[in-house]
């Protein structure tokens, strides 16, 4: 299971993150709600390694190792995956190549066996035609001009082939139509299982219509102010995060 | 007035300094103050085929300046040359020149490789080319040569009417080292593309200078120029296209893109337009930067350790320059030949 322990994070000297706690059990989907700049993304970051996001105080482990003292790609190994709220394009690097080239590096991490081309090449079909994805769009460079939506799918394309056990989804829905959503979700709820856990960073209670969480909770100036139900979400919606923002201040 | 200076080994008056303007990033005389002692003429065996030995066709061959065999061609038809220009020597220096001309309507792919070795030498190779009407040239150049190497090279090309020119130059650099081709549209609507990419490390230097002279009407001009520079490798890009009176129609796009990997590389691009007549589109871009951070850090993410990340975008980078590349075998040789010196 992930364990946060009073998280600090600083980005350049500002203190984004102060003093965050939350568990994620394993099998469990918890969503991470709040207002904009309340250290929602940077939750992400800091859990993915980004450079520039340094954990000043507090521990963070995953199935009992130190996710801190790790790099980036050492964490996508042990199974942590942020699905980016705009994924970045590569230009030159076919969509194919550069989640081949992933799926191996981690299991080169692992110690597993590569996977042959022509067993990926069957995977990445399989998972593609799930997904409602044109196969030729992996021939194209990774993200290069592709849609919001077409982003969006690609995301959930390398999870679906890297099986990640720590799924951190910021912000997945923005920029995607109804159609779009429910692809995505639905891609998103066939990875729920009871090895993996998953943390849905969203603004918004839409999204959460379409993936169901066990737990809410609600990210306020730095730090969890208060946790329930699905229920918390729908309050949420109705209320808005004010009386939150204001407790936290 | 365009044309620029002329260089002989055997007189080190001739070496342009950074005084002269087409010169101002490659000192030639700071590092070649006296004519080099000629090379040997000693038989150096051939070896092998080449870079492109597996492409076939036939062999023009200079070992330190010196054709073995022929040294001119006339192409008819379809044909495929291997225009090799060997380096083998000590400190010393050699010129050559090759002379090459597709007549109308043939179809050339020359196949240029610079193939150095020893040390300290000092290589000017020539080449004249002719595009006569309605022919069609791909050259691709490879150029490896030892770190503490001198070479020029220096292309005329002259484009007829209808000729269709591509140019790809692919090099890792050398202590001092000049590409230059100049390129004349001498009649209606010729084909041009001059491409090129380097890849320096260490102390390297490599100069890629272009002068286009569009004197004729409807000519089409475009050039891409990839590089990366790390350490404290330069690499230089001059780029300089000129529209004379009365070249109405004419279409030229130039683009040079380079990367700085590390803190004390350095990259000097100079793209020039010159335009005389009023109905040209000419267009051109530079950029010069570093990797993409968030890129980097999106592909670690997936689980891809730094190092491959940087290597993978560094080649999806330069490999665009080696995609345009027109002929099916001689870019896999191209792609090969450049992803082993990454």
């Amino acid at each position: 299971m992930l364990k946060i322990n009073n998280l600090h994070v600083s980005v350049g000297d500002k203190p984004i993150l102060k003093g965050l706690t939350l568990d994620v059990p394993a099998g469990e989907v918890h969503a991470i709600m709040g207002p904009n700049g309340a250290g929602k993304s940077t939750l992400g970051y800091a859990l993915s390694g980004r450079p520039g996001y340094e954990a000043t105080e507090g521990a963070v482990s995953w199935k009992g190792d130190d996710l801190l003292g790790l790099d980036p790609a050492e964490r996508a190994a042990r199974g942590v995956f942020l699905s980016f709220q705009y994924p970045l394009e590569i230009p030159g690097v076919p969509a194919m190549t550069f989640i081949r080239t992933a799926l191996n590096a981690q299991k080169r991490a692992r110690g597993e066996e590569e996977v042959s081309a022509p067993a990926f090449l069957k995977m990445v079909r399989a998972a593609s035609s799930a997904l409602k994805m044109d196969f030729d769009m992996l021939k194209r460079p990774l993200n290069v001009g592709f849609s919001g939506g077409e982003k969006k799918r690609m995301e959930i394309l390398q999870m679906a082939l890297l099986e990640p056990s720590l799924l951190i989804l910021d912000e997945t829905d923005s920029g995607l139509d109804i159609d779009a959503l429910r692809i995505v979700s639905e891609g998103v709820n066939a990875l729920r299982s009871p090895e993996r856990s998953m943390l849905v960073i969203t603004h918004y209670q839409r999204l959460l219509d379409y993936i169901k969480p066990d737990r809410v909770h609600v990210l306020a100036a730095g730090r969890i102010v208060a946790s329930g139900g699905p229920e918390l979400a729908h309050q949420l919606e109705a209320e808005g995060y004010d009386r939150y923002v204001a407790e936290a201040a | 007035m365009n044309a620029l200076p002329l260089i002989d080994l055997k007189d080190a008056s001739s070496f342009p300094s950074r005084r002269v303007e087409a010169w101002k990033y490659s000192d030639l005389r700071k590092v070649l103050r006296e004519a080099p002692a000629p090379s040997p003429s000693a038989a150096v065996p051939v070896v092998g085929g080449g870079p492109f030995e597996a492409l076939g066709g036939e062999a023009m061959v200079f070992v330190n300046g010196r054709a073995v065999g022929v040294d001119t061609l006339m192409a008819a038809g379809t044909q495929t040359l291997r225009l090799r220009f060997i380096s083998r020597a000590e400190g010393t220096g050699h010129a050559a020149t090759a002379r090459i001309s597709a007549r109308a309507g043939a179809k050339l792919l020359l196949l240029e490789t610079h193939e150095g070795s020893g040390s300290a030498y000092v290589a000017h190779n020539r080449l004249e080319l002719d595009v006569a009407r309605g022919a069609e040239v791909i050259r691709v150049v490879l150029v490896e040569e030892p770190a503490d190497a001198i070479s020029v090279t220096q292309a005329e090309v002259r484009v007829e009417a209808g000729g269709v020119y591509r140019q790809t130059v692919l090099t890792t650099g050398a202590k001092l080292q000049r590409i230059e081709t100049q390129l004349l549209h001498f009649a209606q609507g010729a084909d041009v593309r001059l491409d090129g990419a380097y890849a320096l490390a260490g102390e390297r230097h490599a100069d890629l200078t272009t002068v286009v002279d569009h004197v004729a009407a409807d000519g089409l001009t475009s050039q891409m120029t990839k590089g990366v520079v790390r350490d404290t490798a330069r690499g230089v890009f001059q780029g300089k296209i000129i529209v004379e009176r009365g070249a109405d129609g004419t279409d030229a796009r130039m683009q040079h893109h380079a990367l700085i990997l590390g803190e004390r590389g350095e990259i000097d691009a100079k793209p020039e337009l010159i335009i005389y007549a009023d109905d040209v589109q000419c267009a051109h871009g530079n950029t010069v930067g570093n990797l993409d951070e968030s890129a980097l850090f999106y592909m670690q993410q997936r689980g891809i350790p730094a190092e491959e990340a940087r290597a993978l975008l560094v080649e999806a980078f330069l490999i665009e320059v080696v995609d345009r590349i027109a002929h099916d075998g001689a870019r896999e040789v191209a792609r090969t030949w450049l992803t082993d010196r990454l």
